[in-house]
This record gives C-alpha cells, structure tokens and sequence, in this order.
C-alpha cells in the first residue's frame, strides 16, 4: 500500500509529468500515423532513456505504449485506415458514422471510451498483478488453443446472415495465415520459392488491403466528400459523450474483458477488438445499424483496446514474456533501463511496478485529453471532397505498407489483397472474417501442436478447456443462432398476419461472387497439391484450412443453385481499374524514390484529377515531402529510394 | 491561415535543421556516423546487446562518432543480412551486429542465405554460455544424478530444430536422455513459461536469461540445474562457464555418465554449433574493402573499450562474465567454427530428418 501511495507521489512530480507527457505525445504521433507502431516511437525516445532514472523512463515509455491505441482511431474513424491492428474493428462502424458526418461523434465516443478502457485497465493491473502468477501459469497451450477458438468462433456474429460465406472467409484466413515456417516443424509453407513469403504476410499489409484500400477505391469512385450526408447531431462532441455513458456496462464488460485477454501472454491484442465487437452486436436488441454506423460498434473495441494494452503489462512485467507488440517495446525499454522483469517487480520492485501502473492511467487519461481537443478541428477533413485527400490518404497508406517488411514486396501484396478486399466488399462477402481467421491461424495451428505434444489427448480434459468451450457457446455461438430463430418466428407471424411475400432481403449474386468462390477453390486446390507431400505435422493445419474453406465454397454454391437469386452486376470494373492504376504507382513510388514520387503524383494528381488550384495543389505536395522528410530524420524511418530520392534529398540540404 | 503560415514556417525550420546537421567532411578515420545494422527487431536480445555497446563504441573510437542502430528485422536475421550484404558502403561507415541465428543458416546451407562471410571481417565477438536445468520432482537433485532421467520422457520446448536449441538437442541426445522437444515457441522465453507451468520437465536458457529469471527458480526449489555448455578458452577447450563455476560443464556430466570424454560426427557437430551460437554469439562485422586504417582505428577503439573498466563492469551485470573475443582472434575462431566438412554437413541433415523429419 505504502508503495502504491508512494508511487503516486512520484509520477506527479514535475520531471516525471513532463518526461510521461512527451512519451504521450510521441505515442500519439506514432499512433495517429498508421503503420507507425512502438517501434518508431521508441527509436524516438531512445536517445534520452539511455542512462535515464529508471521510473521515470518507464514513465515516459508507458506514457508512448498506453496511448498507441487512443491515437489510431482517427485514421480509423475518419479515413477508414485501421492505425494499428487493434483498431481494425473500429473501422466497422466508425468510419460508416464518419461517412454520415458524425465524425466528431465518433472520435468522442472512442476517446472517451478509451480513456475508460485505459483506466479500468489499470484498476485491473493493480490489483490482478499481485496473484496474477499463478493465473497466468493456469493458462497453458491447451487453454491458449481455446481462447483461439474463442476468437474464432466471433465469425459467426460477423458473418451478417451467411454463415457459409463467413466459414469460407474464415478458412481462407486461416490458409493464408499458414504461409511461411510451420511451428511444429519449422518447415516453409506456401511460398513459391519467394524470400517475401518465408516469413509469412504481415498483418498491416492484410489490414490496410482488406479496409482501407478498397474503401478508399470506392470513395474515389464516387468523388464526393467522406460525409456525403449531411450531419444533423450539430458538432457531435457531446453526443460522443452521452452515446458513452448511455453503454456504460458495454464499456465496462469490454474493458474488463480486454484486459484479462490481454493479460494472457501468446493471444495478442489483435482480436480482442473483434471479439467485443461480436460482444455489442449480440447484446444489441437492433443490430440492423452494425456495419453502417452504430456507435455501440465504436464504444466497445475501443474500450478493449486500451484495456488489452494495461493487460499486456502483467506478462511483460511478471515474466519477460511480451503479451503484445507495444509490449514487447515496453520490454526492450525495460532492459535497456537496466530493469529485468520477472518475480523481483512484485517482491524487490513492486514501488517501480506501481510507478507503471500509475503512469498507465495517467498516459490514457491525458492521451484521451488531447486527441478530444483535436477532435473538432480533425474531423473537418472529411467534408473535403475526397479526391483532394487522395495524394495524402495513398502516401500514408503506403508507408504504412512499406513499414511492414520495407520490401517491394508488400506494395505488390497490398494490391493483392486489395484487390480481394474489393471485391468481397462488393458481393458482401465478410471481410472481418478473413482477417480473424488470418490473425489466430499462427496461435490456433502452434497452440493445438503444443498442447497434443504436451499432454497427448487428455488436454480437452483440463478444467480451463472446458470452461472456455462453455464460454464459447454461451458467449458467441448461440446468441446468434437464438436470435436468428426469433426473428424467423416473428417474420413466421408476421407473414401470417400480412401475408407478404418473403421478397424483402433477396439473396443478390454477381460476378464477384463467382469470382471468390473461384479464388477460394483455387487457391484451397492448390495448396492441397503443395502440401501433399510434406511431414504430417507441416501439413495437418492447411489441410484443416484447406477443408473447412472447399466445404463452405460447395456449400455456398448448392446454396446459390437451391435458393433463388438475384443476379446483379458487380459494378466493379472501376474499382478494379483504380486497382491496377494503384499497382502501377506503387511501383513507381518503389522504382523512383518514395519522397520524389509523392511529390509529383501528388502535384500532378490534385492539378489535374481533383481539379485543384496550383496553389493547393503545390503546398499540399511539398507539405507531405516536408513530413515524409521530417519523419525520417526524427525516428529513422526508411523509404524506398528509387532512383532520385537521394539527390532530391542532396538538393534539400543545399538549399535550406 | 495565418497559423497555417506559423506552423510551416515553424515546421521548415526545424526540418532546415534537421537535414542540414550530418554533413561533414570525409577522411580516412572512422566516419562522423556509423550506421550499425542489427538484423532484428528493437528490444531483443541483440538489439539491447547493441544498444549497450553503442554509447562505449563512440567513447573509444577516435572522433566519438555517433552510432546509429538501424534495425532491420525479417527472416530470423537473414533478411537484414542480406540487405547489409548488398548495400553496405565500404567506407567504414556501415557495421553489421549478427546473432547464432545469423550463423546457423548459414552452416546449414539455408537457401535464403545471400551472404557470405569472405567479405567481412569480424571486429569483436562476445560469447555467452547457456544452463540446462530440470523439474524439482524427478528426483535429481544434481547432475550426479542423471542416471535417474534415463527413460523418463522430457518435453522440452524449443522455437525449432535448427535455431539456437540445435547444439542442446545433440547434448541430451548424447546423454541418452529422452527428451522430447515441442516446437513453434516464441522465443526462449516462452519456453521458459511452458518450463514454469509445468509442461516442460526439461529447460536451457543462455547465460543472461538464465541469471535474470531462473536463479529465483532454483532458490525456491522449483528448477534444479544440471550442467552448463562451459566456454572455450584461449586454447580452444571447454572450461567451467565462469558465471557458473559450481556446475559442471556438458563434458564433465558425459565423463562421469558414461567413463570416457565425448567424441564422434555428433560430438562434432555439437562443438560446432555451440561455437558459432555461443562461443561467437554476437559478432560485430565490417566489410573487408573498408581502407585498412580506418578497420585499424575501429581495431583501435574496440581493444581500448575491451579494456575500459567502466566497460568491464557493466558488461558483466549486462551479459555476464565473459572475455570478449577480439581482432585477429576473432576471425580465426570464427571462420574455424563456420566451416563445416561436407561429411558433417551430412551428418547434421540426416540427423534433423531422422530425429525430426526435417529437410534442410
């Protein structure tokens, strides 16, 4: 107790305070940047931690790592490009409300919400730490491999009504999470002999090509404003609030929830988004709004996200095992301080552990803080007509790519993925599916390995297996069967009283349809063939993978022949158009030099496509070359040089 | 508009003074900044071994250049590898920090490997040793005990058969122990965890990872350490690990199991895999057509860091207490450790397919 207090009194002298706020600030920075995650920001703040007082660097590094996922969400919300990989659900439904022009709304909810999430997340950290051990060293593979299907199982919430095309998805997420080493025997997978795809894909290239690409696709096919409806909820901050406090226990299950999850070591924080997102939409009486612009859908991810960042410190603290990715940065900073983590932070250490916990609140409190006062005058971007944003938006996302692995490789990726993004957004295919499937494939495939290798086939014995298995069909299975059941009861009523015909929700099917089906099949027959051969435990997941996802693809087809249906036009030639128009800049930001080719596509593309005056369209340009240019000095990013990039940047130094 | 116009202003000028500091003249000295590529992600092990060593590096370098640290994770350090391999400026302006995860790939003839030792010299090599320890309740309270593992089935979790476990598992294979590696965990740490939740009856972490997590381990009874890998010395030959000098090395515990000191293509193999990841294990390279003076002044300053007793110091609370292995040296022992006989190199292939279905 005394340490706690004592703890207290230290963060909130001046020189802590200031170091913990400019570890807020670069954690914002870094956060609002997409795929900027810790890393940047700590080769930012390095230079100052070396030889710094230990507590007050873990300030200032938790101040950088609580914060990440409060900054993300406004790319999210307001670009529909997911920060980092915990904020990905809250593209779902934050960016249709942006579309609305409830921007505002949003961003307040979230940062509010985040703020909550944070906070509870440390309430939890504080208490939770001191026997959080043995809880820790509870859960062993077999209870991970659980908590994976626990994660999996979301699919069926998301999947808005089919479950075959979510399964499907699901499966495909699933195989191409298997590119790359297998765990059980480190053999590669799946990776045409290119160096690329030894390692697997990267999660941010999945994310921006499954969201943000084809949204942005689709905006500029339309060339209007993001907020092409007119906002009528006035400027929408305080709106975000009372949305807020009307869901308080939304944000507080999804806070607590966020934070146990996060606290499990080997889950990550990718998922817990999506899994309290299926939490809204099953505990909501109207799901009809998931998708379009629910707020519900933005309070609860959000809340769990900065939670699951407090979470991820027990693991990290109490055993050196990182819970998360910022986690891991945490630990880098850790040694580098000199502090090794382990038993001693509870029992020789616990005041520097509460010096944690403390600067954890504090960091999410004054992160919320800021971003709120940003809100108003940030989310005025989206009454801009959008192709003006489209130099700047593709600039970002492609850095964003190009962080991943810093290869030509992920330009060619993103277009890869993009283009199934686009073409599951248009036939309605869910593409949260996809990307969770991707996200536990690793974890489902090495924790199910592990936990038959460790305990034969007693595992599914342990009592922690069968209390998640319990959780999985209460929590996330039968809510949506239940309801499903309702609803056909009701409309059963309702056609007797009325007698209209069941026309109302048509099943459509277009050319795009037929397409991923296509894909899927291909891809699924492919890899069959691939990985035929192979020792038993490289092939036994894909070919779990491979299953579920040829299954589904039959069962949508006999579906589609059985049950009548629309045929529609995909209308997606334009989109797909962008698309090749997209890899070709691509390979000219590669081939050309990145800073240089952001300036002239930016230039040429606002004077002549957006239709912007040369003013605009040059300060623009040479704004984002002076952003590009000042983010790599500072935090050491590295761009793709091309051929002139580095004499633009000799001329830069000679003239300035 | 008129705080648009403060704001560029403002931001101009700082960026003005950011790209108008590292210019400086060339000279055959060790150049103002020295980028040092570490292959791997910030905050892991080699990461913060580089990170530790940079700030002494520009204390002793003639000129206090600034050491930059460029990380470039991918491939478990082959991607960054790679890159440094391709791109690197002769100049002595670029420096690589390589890890037992660069060097094993590269023995076992990894198809993604593009590099190749010729062309870079190794400055400096800090070596760690590694603890093999084992579950209280099997009855062994020492290695004098091993007898009493004989047929008891060990799992023991392991990130994959040819990462840095490779010589361990061929010392408990020559053990005669059981021990059945779980493959697909994280890091060493992870497999630490399987170790404390019981699942793992068996367990090895290298010297620093064993200092900072298992020695309260073992004070409260739950993990008994059974020998340690040893270190070479000056003539080559394995001695008691000197951070661990109450336990007896891998040799010793073979000595007294089986009467007779280990040999064979396993014992082989073992040396030289435990030479390149731990004897080796980080290894400072530069690339061999840097002028030789400049190579001569960073020779210079590593040898007066070597000997700086702020430098002794806290390199034994960092990695433990172990002599660097430096200049001339280092590139004997180390090209002696990575030259692997097409013999052995059949050894080791046909020994990864039997015992774990593995094709190299």
């Amino acid at each position: 107790m005394i340490e706690f207090l004592s703890a207290l009194d230290q963060i909130l002298s001046i020189g802590h305070l200031t170091y913990l706020i400019t570890g807020v600030l670069v954690g914002l920075v870094v956060g609002i940047i997409p795929g900027l995650g810790g890393i940047a920001g700590m080769s930012l703040l390095l230079p100052f931690l070396y030889g710094m007082e230990p507590s007050v660097g873990l300030g200032m590094l938790m101040g950088l790592v609580a914060v990440i996922p409060t900054g993300d969400t406004f790319t999210s919300v307001l670009m529909g490009i997911p920060g980092s990989s915990s904020s990905q659900a809250t593209v779902m439904d934050g960016f249709p409300l942006a579309k609305k022009g409830q921007a505002a709304r949003a961003l307040s909810a979230a940062f509010l919400s985040s703020m909550i999430g944070g906070v509870v997340g440390a309430i939890v950290l504080s208490v939770f730490i001191l026997v959080a051990r043995p809880v820790v060293l509870a859960f062993s593979s077999a209870e991970l491999f659980m908590l994976t299907l626990l994660g999996l199982s979301v699919v069926a919430a998301l999947s808005g009504g089919n479950l075959y095309k979510g399964l499907a998805a699901c499966g495909f997420g699933l195989l191409v999470g298997t590119i790359g080493g297998a765990p059980a025997t480190g053999e590669f997978r799946f990776t045409l002999d290119i160096d690329y795809l030894y390692d697997g894909i990267p999660l941010v290239i999945v994310g921006l090509g499954i969201f943000a690409l084809p949204e942005i696709v689709s905006l500029l096919v339309k060339d209007t404003a993001i907020a092409s409806s007119k906002n009528t909820l006035g400027h929408g901050l305080g709106q975000g609030f009372k949305d807020v406090f009307a869901n308080l226990p939304l944000v507080g299950k999804s806070s607590v929830f966020g934070s146990l999850i996060g606290a499990i070591p080997g889950l990550g924080g990718s998922v817990v988004d999506w899994m309290t997102y299926s939490f809204a939409l099953n505990s909501s009486k109207d799901t009809s709004q998931f998708g379009k612009g629910e707020i519900r859908g933005v309070i609860a991810p959000e809340s769990a996200n900065n939670a699951c960042a407090s979470g991820s410190m027990i693991p990290t603290i109490l055993f050196g095992v990182p819970g998360s990715g910022s986690a891991a940065v945490f630990l880098g900073g850790m040694l580098l301080l000199g502090i090794q983590p382990g038993v001693s932070m509870i029992s020789t250490h616990l005041d520097l552990t509460y010096t944690i916990i403390w600067s954890l609140a504090m960091a999410n409190i004054l992160g919320a803080i800021f971003c709120i006062c940003f809100t108003r005058p940030i989310s005025l971007l989206t009454y801009i007509k959008f192709s003006i944003l489209t130099p700047i938006i593709l600039t970002l996302i492609l850095f964003a790519a190009y962080q991943a692995t810093r290869s030509l490789g992920d330009f060619i990726l993103l277009g890869v993925v993009a283009s199934l993004g686009i073409m599951m957004k248009g036939a309605n295919w869910p593409r949260p599916a996809f990307l969770i499937g991707f996200v536990l494939s690793s974890g489902a495939e090495n924790y199910f390995f592990q936990s038959i290798q460790f305990y034969g086939a007693s595992w599914f014995t342990r009592p922690g297996v069968i209390i998640i298995a319990a959780l999985i069909v209460i929590g996330f299975v039968l809510p949506p069967v239940l309801k499903k059941r309702k609803q056909a009861k009701l409309a059963d009523a309702s056609d007797a009283e009325k007698a209209v015909a069941p026309a109302e929700e048509k099943q459509t099917l277009s050319f795009a349809d037929l397409a991923i089906v296509g894909i899927f099949a291909i891809c699924g027959g492919y890899a069959l063939f691939d990985v035929w051969d192979m020792a038993k435990l490289t092939k036994s997941f894909p070919i779990i993978a491979i299953a579920i996802v040829l299954f589904s693809v039959v069962m949508v087809i006999f579906k589609a022949v059985r049950e009548k249906h629309q045929m529609v036009a995909a209308e997606l030639t334009p989109n797909l158009v962008y698309i090749a128009g997209f890899f070709g800049i691509a390979y000219g930001y590669y081939l050309f030099g990145f800073i240089c080719t952001t300036f002239v596509f930016s230039l040429v593309f606002l004077r002549l496509i957006a239709k912007a005056s040369y003013l605009k369209s040059s300060t623009i340009a040479v704004c984002l070359v002076i952003f590009l240019v000042t983010l790599g000095r500072v935090m050491h990013v590295d761009y793709p040089e091309g051929m002139f990039d580095l004499y633009l940047l000799d001329a830069i130094r000679l003239i300035v | 508009m008129k705080k648009l116009s403060t704001l560029l202003g403002a931001s101009l000028l700082s960026f003005s003074c950011l790209v108008a500091a590292p210019i400086q003249a060339e000279e055959t000295q060790v150049p103002s900044t020295v980028n040092w590529t570490i292959p791997f992600g910030v905050g892991g092990g080699t990461d913060v071994w580089a990170r530790f060593i940079a700030p002494h590096l520009t204390k002793n370098l003639d000129g206090n250049p600034t050491v930059v640290i460029k990380n470039q994770p991918g491939g478990g350090s082959i991607t960054g590898t790679n890159l440094f391999y391709k791109r690197a400026k002769d100049n002595g302006q670029d420096i690589l920090g390589t890890s037992a995860s660069t060097l094993f790939p590269f023995m076992l003839g990894d198809k993604r490997v593009r590099y190749n030792f010729d062309k870079w010299i190794p400055l400096m090599a800090s070596p760690t040793g590694g603890v093999v320890y084992v579950q209280p309740n099997l009855g062994v309270s020492s290695a004098a005990d091993i007898n009493k593992l004989d047929g008891v089935t060990l799992p023991f979790g392991s990130q994959g058969p040819t990462r840095l476990e490779l010589p361990v598992l061929i010392a408990f294979q020559m053990l005669g122990l059981d021990v059945k590696p779980v493959f697909g965990m994280k890091s060493r740490g992870a497999g630490r965890l399987a170790f404390e939740r019981g699942e793992a009856k068996i367990d090895f972490q290298t010297s620093s990872a064993y200092l900072n997590s298992v020695v309260d381990l073992v004070k409260n009874d739950k993990a008994v350490p059974l020998f340690s890998l040893g270190v070479l010395n000056k003539e080559g030959k394995v001695v008691r690990d000197p951070a661990f000098p109450e336990l007896p090395t891998f040799q010793e515990v073979y000595f007294q199991k089986f009467g007779k000191e280990p040999s064979g293509e396993a014992y082989d193999a073992y040396s030289k895999f435990l030479a390149a990841g731990f004897a080796f294990q980080k290894v400072i390279f530069i690339p061999a057509d840097a002028p030789t003076d400049v190579i001569a002044a960073y020779r210079k300053g590593i040898h007066a860091m070597l000997k700086d007793p702020t430098f002794i110091k806290e390199s034994a609370v960092q990695v433990g207490p172990y002599t660097n292995v430096e200049g001339i040296h280092a590139a004997q022992h180390l090209s002696e450790a990575l030259n692997i006989s097409p013999d052995l190199y059949k050894w080791v292939a046909q020994w990864l397919k039997t015992k774990f279905d593995y094709t190299l």
